[in-house]
């Protein structure tokens, strides 16, 4: 039984859909992202699995579990930490962490969380003086209070200055190692690719696609290059043979995977037409490239489609 | 119901509220300050032997506004504002937990107000003598009421509305119980005040600390309509987001 299940959702407030249709899994000792822009309906889909919010249709299960209706039996096996936190402004990470811990039956030790959460310099001081970082830090502490089966963290790197984000990498690492399955959800993709095992990137409101993060970069493999607008594109396309499109003016893409050859060819036809080459990216791209792409083609459908 | 959760919950709520500067002031320091100015100057005549006589069961009664009504309906509405009530709907605590431990933490933090008040009252001179069950009970009618208040307040409306709204509630209904001077001066509209749940409690809590002739039907009976209607009608409308 995968840990978390969601299964065609989607949410909507009104007229107002937040959730088109997401469908995903996650196992336990596995860290997924769900990463995209802002309202592309990430924090709706995670609020819908921590039991905030009701389906509009289809379904989504915890450990197994109904969220809204099996709330009682699931809040003590999952850990949340919500965007903005919700902690008391003026209880410091220790008093915050020792009464969350007499919730739950069997909580960790608050010393050892506050150690983990690097929060032992500021241990008692109240959470409305501490810095975005440490406040990040501290929700993070009281979403594992309860030693959570499935840990859901919102943008849990937010304002977190770059220690402050090797702690919670560490953290989640941890987390995977012990078993727990860790949703997570971030609009920064380098944090992504760092941190998860799988991402799904959610655009607007429904999933344009999901997988390692090395399979979503290789599979958008192609060259790009910049030159003046306006180049012959079929009589380049003929020379790489492959595909060339002009996707903005001077920006050029190749479909093809990048090999030498093919990128041998392409300067080779510029420069019998004494044409600059302003920029050329080829090979490996970086997740942020894929993302644009996947997200600027599930908003071309989406325009299409209406 | 786990009893640890309700302990600890109780305790950090109690602690809260005893912490915070503008907490005591409007929980102690108004309170005290008022009945020891208006004991002392004769600003209003109040028909007793002794102004404080007149002026400490009114005050006792501002207390329980105070922390039933005022206290923790801003402090529930900013936890509602903050999303901490929120992030506890994702933990264990339950919220018959969390109402339960509010309620008791009201309940100890008005336990500190009677000793507290009285002890300077009595230092005023002030001599009791009437029935404590009866001024007790009022009392606990009264903290329904004005609880009942403070979560329809907190429940309903942005936490900076609630803030100055019960703050407004409080100094009208200061104004207009039978706190600082007596409510017949208020001529026709002492009727009207009357329907008052703050009234109500003076008009209950004056005979019942001295000794007073008569049981104040209306009084009571309005009172216990509050207590009813406010918690119920909070009940169903508070929202945690």
């Amino acid at each position: 039984m995968p840990a978390i299940e969601v299964e065609a959702l989607r949410v909507s407030f009104g007229s107002v859909v937040a959730v088109a249709d997401v469908s995903f899994e996650a196992d336990a000792g596995e860290v997924v992202a769900l990463i995209g822009p802002n309202g592309a309906g990430k924090t709706t889909t995670v609020e819908t699995l921590e039991g905030y919010r009701r389906p509009t249709s289809g379904t989504v299960r915890v450990l197994g579990l109904d969220p809204v209706a099996d709330h009682r039996a699931l809040v003590g096996r999952i850990g949340v930490m919500l965007q903005g936190g919700g902690a008391y402004p003026v209880m410091g990470p220790e008093r915050a962490i020792r009464l969350f811990a007499s919730y739950y039956e069997d909580p960790r030790d608050p010393a050892d969380l506050i150690e983990l959460a690097g929060l032992g310099a500021v241990a008692s001081t109240p959470a409305k003086r501490l810095s975005g970082g440490e406040r990040q830090r501290l929700a993070l502490a009281l979403a594992l209070v309860g030693r959570p089966r499935v840990a859901f963290l919102d943008e849990p790197t937010a304002g977190v200055d770059p220690a402050g984000r090797v702690v919670v990498r560490e953290i989640v690492a941890s987390l995977r190692d012990e078993g727990v399955c860790v949703l997570l959800t971030t609009h920064e993709l380098a944090e992504a690719e760092r941190v998860a095992d799988r991402v799904v990137i959610v655009d607007p409101g429904r999933v344009v696609a999901s997988g390692r993060p090395a399979e979503l970069v290789t599979a958008a493999r192609d060259v790009r290059f910049a030159a003046p607008a306006g180049i012959e594109v079929d009589a380049l396309g003929t020379r790489l043979g492959a595909p060339v499109a002009e996707i903005a003016p001077g920006e050029y893409r190749v479909d093809t995977p990048a090999t030498p050859a093919v990128v041998a060819a392409l300067t080779a036809w510029l420069a019998e037409r004494d044409l600059p080459l302003a920029d050329l990216r080829a090979g490996r791209q970086s997740l942020e490239d894929a993302f644009l792409r996947l997200t600027a083609e599930g908003h071309a459908e989406g325009a299409g489609g209406r | 119901m786990s009893w640890r959760a309700l302990r600890a919950q109780t305790a950090e709520e109690v602690r809260m509220t005893l912490e915070q500067g503008e907490r005591l002031l409007v929980t102690f320091v108004i309170p005290i300050l008022g009945l020891v100015l208006f004991s002392s100057v004769p600003i209003v005549s109040t028909g007793t032997a002794h102004r404080v006589d007149f002026f400490a069961p009114g005050v006792l009664g501002l207390a329980v506004i105070s922390t039933a009504m005022v206290n923790l309906g801003i402090s529930t509405g900013f936890e509602r504002g903050w999303g901490v009530l929120k992030r506890l709907g994702a933990t264990p605590l339950r919220s018959s937990t969390l109402l339960a431990a509010k309620v008791l933490a009201v309940l100890a933090v008005e336990v500190v107000q009677v000793l507290v008040i009285g002890a300077i009252a009595a230092g005023l001179g002030w001599r009791p003598h009437g029935s404590a069950w009866l001024a007790a009970g009022a009392g606990l009618l009264a903290t329904a009421a004005f609880a009942g208040i403070g979560f329809l307040l907190a429940g309903t409306l942005r936490a900076e509305v609630t803030l100055a709204l019960a703050n407004g509630l409080y100094v009208v209904m200061l104004g207009i119980s039978g706190i600082m001077f007596p409510l017949a001066k208020l001529g026709g509209f002492a009727a009207f005040a009357r329907l008052l749940p703050s009234a109500a409690l003076t008009d209950v809590l004056h005979p019942a600390l001295s000794g007073g002739a008569g049981v104040p039907v209306e009084g009571w009976l309005v009172l216990a309509a509050w207590a009813v209607a406010a918690p119920v009608l909070a009940a169903a409308t508070f929202r945690f987001e």
